[in-house]
Order: C-alpha cells, then structure tokens, then sequence
C-alpha cells in the first residue's frame, strides 16, 4: 500500500496547479513552472531516489501512487520520466540533480555506445519530454556491459516531435556527447529492464486517465439532457458507461499488480515479466475501449478542443503505445507461457496468490 | 466521485496456499484413478466424487463446525473452488449447495433444519436446485407466480418453474414462492424463501434438453406439493431482502470466468513451446484477461471475508468475466493453426473437444445467474445513473 499522504500531496498539487487551461497551455509549449515547482518541493519527482543520493527516498509503491494521479489530472510535466530517471541514476549510485528529466532510450533495442573516449555515440527516438529535462539519465553501453550517463540536456541535438497528447516525444543525438557522470549498473539492468519498469509507470498513468474519463462521463450522462431527460437515464448509455466502469476497474487492478510485482520483486525474473505484461496489455486494450465510449457519451462536445477530455483520451492513445503496445507484449507473454506449456498454464496463474 | 470500484489485491495466507497444493493432489489421484477427465464437460456429475471432497472437509468449509462446517475462511474456499474448476472436477452434485443453498439455510434457517441439512450437505450427501425462474418470471424475478398457500402445519404449493438446473438429480429445491400479492409501494413484496423436498408427493419434473445435447435443465411442475412450516426460509413475504447480499457470493467466483478455461489451455497445448508471434499474442492477450479477472474476483472474496457486501465489484467482476470466458472459445478457434489436406496432422483431439464443448455453452454464460443487462443495470446503479 502506497502512503496516503504522499498521495494526498500529489493530489492537492495537481487539484490547484493543474488545469486544463494549463494543460493546454503545455502544449503550445509553455512550461507549467508553478505545477513543477510545488512537486519538486514536496520531493515528488525524485521520489525513488534514496536520501543519501538527494532524493526523498519513498517506496516504489508511493511513486506509482503518484503517477496513478497525475495521470488522472493529464499532467503535462515529466514527472514518470523523471521518477525513472532518478531511479536509473541510483543504480548507478549517482545522485539526482535537481529539476526536470528523462532516460533514454526507451525502446528494448535502443543502442547508445560509451566509446573509450568517455564520449556518446547514438540516438534515441521517441524520448518524452527530452526539450525540457534539464538532464538525461542515458542507459549506455561500454565494453558490452550497461553504465547509466548523466547528460546534460542543453547542448544535445534534439528534433522535435509530439505525441497524440501534444506532449515532447524527442529524437535525441547523443553523438560526442560528453556525460557529467557515469556509473556501472548491477546485472541483469538493460534496455529491456528499463522498458519494463516505464511501461509499469504508464499502467499507472493510463489507470488515473481511465478514471478521470470515468468521472467526466458519469457527470455528463447525469447533466446533459436529450428527449427530456438525463441521457444517463437511457438504457444504452447505462450499458456503455457500465462497460467502461468495468474496464477502468480491469485496469487498475492489472496497473496495481505490476506495481506490487515490481515492489515486491525487483526489474528481474519472469513472474515481474508477466505482470507487467499483463498489466501493460490489459490496461491497453481498456485505454482503447475506454476512450470510444467515453467519447461516444459526451457526444459532439467531447470532440472539441475546449472540453478537456481529449486531455485524458489523447493520453491514453500516446501512453497505450509507449514502452511496448499491447501486441508487443502479448507476444512476450505468450512465448514465455507456450515455454511452460499448457499444464503449467493454471500454475502460471495462480502462483503470485 | 460518488463511486469508486475497488478491487484491493489479496495475499493469500499460508494455509491457502498448502491447501491449494492438497487440493492439486487430491485432483491428481482422482484423474489417474479415472474418476474424471479434464478436457470437455463430460461427467461433471458425481455423488461419489463430492462424497469424497465432503470427507476432505472441502464442502461447507466456511460454515461452524456445530452445522458440519469447518470455520475454514473464504479464501481457502475461493482455493478449492478455482482448483476444482481448473481441472474440471465433477463438483455438479454439490457446488450449488456449498456455493448458494447452505448459506441461505445456514442464515435464515431454521434452527432444526439447519442442524438436519448443512451436516448432510458438509458430507457431500445432498444435491440442491434453486427454484427461482418461472415461464414469466425470468430476469425479473419478483414475478414469480408460484404460490405457496397456508396450510395445516404447512404450505401447499402449486405452479411451475423452469430452467431449474439439476432437479432430477436434487435431494432439496429452494424455490422462491408467492404468498401474498405485490404492493403498490413495493413490488418485490409477497414472495417467500422455503426449503422443498423433491421426493415430496405431486412434484413432477420434465427434462428439457439444452443445445449441447446435455439433460441440466428441468421443468418442475407442483400439484398440491406440501412443504412444512418448519422448511419455511426466513421471513414470509420478505425474500426480496434476504437475496442481495447472496448475490455478491453468487457472482464473483471463479465459475464466472473459468467456465472455458480449457479452451485456452489446449490451445497452449496445441501450440507447443515455440509458436509462431502472431498464436503467442493471441494467447498473451487471453492470459492477460483471465490474470487481471482472477485477481479481481479473489479481491472480492477478500472483501467478502472482511465482512462487506461488495454487490456491485461482484457485478462488475461477474459481467467482466462472463463475457470474457464466453468471447474465449471463438478468440481460441480463430488462433488455432489452419488444417488442411496436406498439413501434418495435428494431434488435437483434446483441442477440438475442448473447442466443441466450451463454444455450445458459450451462450449461457452470459444469461445464467443474472444476464449481462441485469448486471450493467446494477453498475450503472452503483454509478449514481439509477
């Protein structure tokens, strides 16, 4: 169980500094300094940093608990992208400088080299929020073996470019790039880790935009009358939303077990594969399903720009996507089921309970 | 927000899990020993076998042990459920007594009965059928017309329920009875829970056979069918409140998203230890669903043992779940490799069993113990839309 007043920071935070007029705003590329500044002073951001590395040394829980609502109020700051880096950077045992950052790379096969010179070779696509990070937590290669690098952001080549959300997803040149610092990673932490760890932060992100889109719809279904009364009164609408209650509940419960997997188990090992798998699949399909019927409720005006819900459904087509989409990790999934084979499959299921 | 499904995670404890490995044995020894095959629905009625899962202790394991019961938790009984149904255990002569009847018995029953039944029930001895639809009375249960008409010492019964699972193989019915007219204020007054004898003289059962060629269903007409006052269930006239939080028990167990697991397993089996990408995502997705499925309905029998009602997360679960194991089968044929005249031949005869059964009663799951519409009905009123 994450903190609860960890969690009721983060929620007052996003409550007052979040709006959808500042979303908006962030994404005509405007900074939201006054919403990052109050979670940097509450030590938010680098939550999975340990005290003694600068950070506020929290539970991997108390993180995902943040993201769980900051993906509920479509923040437009980095804020996963700097808990992950943080926790990359610790890996390493390097401490966490202060402001906004990303990692790089985040796709499996991503391959940036540390050459002997102490300089960077490669490139990263799709790296979020990457004009903005102050610093970059780089997963590199040297020898053959991973190090974590610590970039500066300013200075690297970066070509802009956005999600569906409006939201910095970066191609980054790391090509002579000369790190602040660099330290060695234990086993077993790779691209692929990485991957896994992001794609449980999006679950979280996704579940919190579920439930916001959850909210929005139940409220316009009792507010908006057609034929004389509340639409929420049609059977067919009820149908819908109860469909999407359904799904957002799949969905939190599946973000959740990722979380706990993670907590309980560390980046290794196949049952953390699983759930995270699972999770990153369940709670996609949900974001697809979700977002048609949240739209379909609100009608014209949920197609509109001025109506925030695109904030949360524009999120969720980004995030399903990130850090593996559903079939990505359906296959990853699958292949490690059929290796087990089909008795093994009521064993698979049954052995984290 | 007004509403907030929650679906907390649940760790088993400790004697769970022995007992979940106990229970594996146990399923193990009865398949070699050919009580039961796991593939296909064939068999899923044996007294014998619930005789032996009541000498186990594993029938009524919640209830005190004055009654026969084994003050075990709920979640060592949610264990033994969804072990039975992965290995498709011939649970049929019992499960609808451990699951709904002994605990209607055990909390509105009265004291002679309760002694009298539930021991016989704990033992695997009796088989319970639950009396509720009726030709006009099927989703919308407090229509039911069967009357119960005050007696000497008793009730007499007269009328007709159908759709009745198992009353040619029941030992008891609780059927759920007329005996005073609705009220304008309340239309689910007037009906009455009691405890029916099949043996009792002028009760007359006609199967009706379903699609799958299966003899489950039964009509079960009654002709001045005496039920004595001490098998009255509960408060006369008052049944509508004691069948909500039954309900939550009803709908959220393991049989409502486990009821075509099988289908799924032997595709996996059919696919072997390296199928191509496109039959490992098909089976990935499904494995995702039932995962997250199964941790929600575990959650709510965690709620359960906490003592609370969780009658919508039960519906939530029940709609997710049904409509995910009755999608499974077709989700599975159309994984399954193509097979031709000139393909190797694949050795499935377990596959196509198991694709033949669960894709006939695929259309069930969605309709028995409340259908998809009754249940999106009770989400939407939990959202605050009803």
């Amino acid at each position: 169980m994450a903190d609860s007043i960890i969690v009721d920071t983060a929620t007052r935070i996003f409550q007052d500094l979040c709006e959808p007029a500042i979303v908006n705003d962030a994404e005509t590329g405007e900074w939201p300094q006054a919403l990052w500044q109050a979670l940097e002073e509450n030590g938010l951001p680098l939550a999975w940093v340990p005290d003694d590395l600068g950070g506020a040394g929290a539970e991997l829980l108390d993180g995902f608990a943040v993201l769980r609502v900051a993906g509920r109020f479509a923040a437009p700051v980095p804020i996963a992208e700097t808990l992950l880096a943080g926790w990359l950077l610790a890996q390493a045992r390097i401490a966490a400088p202060a402001g906004p950052m990303t990692i790089a790379p985040v796709h499996r096969d991503g391959n940036i080299e540390l050459g002997a010179d102490g300089t960077l070779r490669g490139r990263a696509r799709h790296v979020p929020f990457a004009r903005q990070a102050r610093h970059i937590a780089v997963l590199c290669r040297r020898d053959g073996a991973r190090a974590v690098a610590l970039v500066e952001g300013a200075g690297l080549a970066v070509s802009g470019a956005t999600s569906l959300a409006g939201e910095p997803r970066d191609e980054v040149q790391f090509d002579g790039a000369v790190p602040q610092q660099i330290g060695p990673v234990p086993a077993g932490l790779d691209e692929a880790a990485l991957c896994l760890l992001g794609a449980a932060a999006r679950t979280q992100q996704m579940a919190g935009a579920l439930e916001r889109i959850l909210d929005m719809s139940v409220q316009h279904a009792l507010d908006r009358e057609q034929f004389g009364r509340p639409i929420g009164k049609f059977q067919a609408v009820q149908h819908n939303l109860a469909t999407l209650a359904g799904d957002v509940a799949a969905a939190g419960a599946a973000a959740d077990a990722a979380a706990e997997a993670l907590a309980g188990s560390g980046i290794a090992g196949e049952a953390v594969l699983g759930e995270v798998a699972i999770a990153k699949i369940r709670v996609g399909e949900a974001a697809g399903t979700g977002a048609a019927i949240a739209h379909q409720v609100h009608g014209a005006m949920g197609f509109t720009y001025e109506l925030s819900l695109h904030h949360s459904t524009r999120r969720l087509w980004a995030w399903r996507e990130e850090f593996g989409n559903e079939t990505a990790w359906a296959k990853r999934l699958g292949h490690l089921v059929a290796r087990h084979g089909a008795d093994q499959l009521w064993p698979f299921l049954t052995a984290g309970s | 927000m007004a509403y907030n499904f929650r679906f907390d995670p649940i760790e088993l404890p400790p004697e769970a899990k022995e007992l979940r490995q106990e229970v594996r044995a146990f399923l193990r020894q009865e398949i070699e020993a050919g009580t039961f095959t796991a593939e296909g629905g064939k068999g899923s009625f044996s007294k014998a076998f619930s005789r032996k899962v009541g000498a186990k202790g594993w029938i009524g394991m919640t209830w005190p042990k004055k009654y026969g019961g084994h003050e075990r938790s709920h979640l060592e009984r949610y264990v033994v459920t969804e072990e039975m149904l992965a290995a498709r255990a011939p649970t049929r002569s019992h499960s609808t007594a451990d699951r709904q009847s002994g605990p209607v018995i055990l909390r509105y029953g009265q004291e002679a009965v309760k002694q009298k039944i539930l021991p016989q029930i704990a033992a695997g001895e009796l088989c319970f059928c639950i009396g509720l639809s009726e030709p006009n009375s099927g989703s919308d249960v407090f229509a039911a017309a069967t009357r119960a008409t005050k007696t000497e010492g008793g009730w007499l019964v007269n009328g007709r329920k159908i759709w009745t699972s198992n009353a040619h193989r029941s030992d008891y019915m609780i059927g759920l009875l007329r005996t005073s007219p609705a009220t304008k204020e309340n239309r689910r007054h007037g009906l009455t829970q009691f405890l029916i004898d099949m043996k009792s003289p002028g009760i007359a059962i006609r199967p009706i056979i379903n699609l799958a060629g299966q003899h489950d269903f039964n009509e079960v007409v009654f002709d001045d069918v005496f039920v004595p006052d001490l098998h009255l269930i509960g408060e006369v006239d008052m049944a509508w409140k004691q069948a909500s939080d039954e309900l939550a028990y009803e709908r959220s167990g393991p049989d409502r998203w486990l009821e075509t697991f099988q289908s799924l397993t032997e595709l996996v089996r059919l696919a072997g230890a390296e199928p191509d990408d496109r039959l490992a995502a098909g089976i990935g997705r499904e494995v995702a669903h039932l995962a997250t499925l199964r941790r929600m309905s575990l959650s709510v029998a965690g709620m359960l043992q906490a003592g609370k009602t969780p009658a919508v997360e039960a519906a939530v679960v029940k709609d997710l779940g049904t409509n995910f194991e009755q999608a499974l089968p077709d989700k599975v044929r159309l994984l399954a490799p193509e097979e031709g005249d000139s393909t190797p031949e694949r050795n499935d005869e377990r596959f196509e069993e198991a694709l033949r059964f669960t894709t006939l009663i695929a259309p069930k799951l969605t309709i028995q113990g409340g259908t998809r519409e009754v249940l999106r009905g009770i989400i939407a009123r939990g959202l605050g839309l009803r």
